[in-house]
């Protein structure tokens, strides 16, 4: 264990002194931030645009609903891409430039290398996600009116799993792959095949982008559940690791 | 007990045989240099000996445990690749203490084990500098340094002078030659001068297969030529030639070549032809500055070795 929390400690120190840590934070809380800004002046900054007059005038209110969708797809689209990013090159770059094999030889544990890499990314989506969720609460409740708090951590947590799931699938193709490119490409390509498969509504209650629609019903339908995509997604972060880590224990370096 | 046993080691890469049932022992303390042409095997044979490779078959064990990705074998072991890779944002300190902690190493024991080292390898004055702007010859002195964090039993270097300026090589190669004794030293290379610098023993590898591990003394013992050299002083010229030409004649000699002050001298029977060459100088009359048995090379030694492989 004492192995783990040594391999983390240096994970989030990369994180932290490569600014990605940094980077990650600012965009998603900006756009946790900008979210309810931009839902409730956008009638007024397009009614202000010269011949523009009409269109702000058929725009309805703004209203707390579209305060909640502007940020859950914002935060949604971003982390994805982060998801994406962060991991892809995070055990094939290590691998291609030779300090996974300078570390590896010494008593680290594949899994723990691993996990503690899964456990960096997942504290930075944590970090970032709470720090844009308490943004975004603040100027949604200052715009709009204060939402009960529980069900925003809830909505922010949904995000948090969605986002993992896909940061596991691209440490899994990491772990696969020798190249970030083809991390990143293997990544996308599953994104674009669950919507895909996702077109079927029978199918979709059970894939991890139904945990968007889930995050975003909590203030409209709270008596809406759906526990299948959750099953699903947390199996997909589970199994990624899991397929990631037996690959990799064999993996010669 | 040995500090590397390998027993019919074997590793294919598709129809590439890399190792070819390679067997092998290292005495405990030596230096030794692990020698061959690129392509030979050496990097494959340090990798499955550190755990980072499996083998295809056979069996091997170092400091007394098999191999294979165990914190057993990796608590005994250091080991430097070909070309270190750090993580450049970290200062060398750091990586050092980084290192430290993955073996056990509590917060003021590794801060000290850091500091020896980088004492020990010359990076004191830059121990706070980010790896990231650290020099090839600096790279290879912290790669030596965290070798050595957990004092290894065992210590494999992967041609560790091999991309160095000729001041880095021989910095590197002091620091290896002033680990004799305190460790097993197993250093793979293709560049022989550094072997004869500071190898006790010598293993010659070539296609995956072992072609002769010896001390190297024995090895160079082993292939010395049937010659003798002769000097004498810069101005007995006309006497050396005409020497030459009658020792040139007698039976026992097969070949003479005269090279301004010096005389090579061929022989059919090496321990005959000493005492008779002797006795031959001192009655010449020449002013001898120096008589010697030709050494062959490492190199010479290397070669003929491959050149008898090949042509078998």
């Amino acid at each position: 264990m004492n192995l783990f929390w040594a391999a983390l400690s240096k994970e989030l120190r990369e994180q932290w002194r490569t600014y990605r840590l940094l980077v990650t934070v600012i965009v998603l809380s900006l756009f946790g931030l900008l979210s309810p800004l931009l839902a409730y002046f956008t009638p007024q900054i397009l009614g202000a645009i010269p011949g523009g007059e009409a269109l702000g005038e058929l725009i309805p209110p703004p209203t707390v609903v579209d305060a909640i969708g502007q940020y859950i797809k914002n935060l949604s689209q971003f982390a994805i891409l982060f998801a994406i990013l962060l991991p892809m090159g995070s055990v094939s770059g290590e691998k291609e430039r030779g300090t996974a094999a300078l570390v590896l030889s010494k008593p680290l544990p594949r899994g723990a290398f691993l996990m503690a890499k899964a456990a960096a990314f997942g504290l930075v989506f944590a970090l970032s996600l709470l720090i844009s969720g308490l943004a975004g609460y603040y100027y949604t409740g200052l715009l709009f009116e204060f939402l009960p708090f529980d069900r925003w951590v809830a909505m922010n947590g949904l995000l948090w799993l969605y986002t993992m799931v896909y940061a596991g699938l691209t440490l899994l193709f990491s772990t696969i792959s020798r190249s970030q490119a083809v991390a990143a490409g293997l990544s996308f390509a599953v994104l674009l095949g669950l919507s895909v498969i996702g077109i079927s509504k029978m199918v979709a209650v059970y894939l991890p982008a139904q945990l968007v629609t889930w995050s975003a019903t909590l203030f409209i339908q709270p008596e809406t559940a759906y526990w299948g995509s959750l099953a699903v997604s947390t199996g997909m972060l589970v199994a990624a690791l899991l397929a990631a880590w037996l690959i990799f224990r064999r993996q010669e370096l | 007990m040995s500090a590397i046993r390998i027993e019919n080691l074997v590793k294919t890469y598709g129809a590439v045989r890399a190792l070819d049932g390679l067997s092998l022992e290292v005495e405990p303390g030596s230096i030794f240099g692990f020698l061959g042409p690129n392509g030979a095997g050496k990097t494959t044979t340090i990798r499955i000996l550190t755990g980072l490779a499996h083998p295809s078959g056979g069996h091997a064990s170092v400091a007394g445990v098999q191999i294979g990705h165990n914190g057993a074998l990796a608590r005994r072991i250091g080991y430097l690749p070909e070309e270190p890779a750090f993580y450049g944002w970290m200062s060398a300190q750091e990586f050092l203490e980084y290192i430290g902690r993955l073996f056990g190493l509590g917060g003021a024991a590794r801060r000290k084990r850091a500091e020896e080292l980088l004492e020990k390898v010359g990076l004191w004055e830059v121990r706070k500098r980010r790896i990231r702007g650290f020099s090839r010859g600096m790279r290879q002195r912290l790669g030596i340094a965290q070798a050595l964090v957990n004092q290894p039993e065992v210590l494999f270097l992967d041609e560790p002078a091999s991309a160095l300026d000729p001041a880095g090589r021989r910095d590197v190669l002091e620091l290896i030659a002033g680990l004799r004794g305190q460790c097993t030293v197993f250093m793979s290379t293709h560049i022989l001068a550094d072997v004869e610098r500071v190898c006790d023993t010598v293993g010659i590898i070539h296609k995956g297969r072992m072609l002769r591990v010896a001390r190297q003394e024995d090895l160079t013992a082993a292939y010395a030529l049937p010659v003798f050299r002769v000097e004498v002083t810069a101005n007995g010229n006309r006497p050396l030639t005409e020497w030459a030409e009658k020792i040139g004649r007698e039976a026992m000699v097969e070949q003479v070549q005269v090279d301004g002050n010096a005389v090579r001298i061929r022989v059919r029977d090496v321990e005959n032809a000493r005492g008779w060459l002797l006795q031959a100088l001192a009655e010449s009359g020449l002013a001898v500055e120096r008589f010697e048995a030709v050494k062959p090379s490492l190199e010479e030694v290397f070669l003929n070795l491959v050149n008898e492989e090949v042509h078998r």
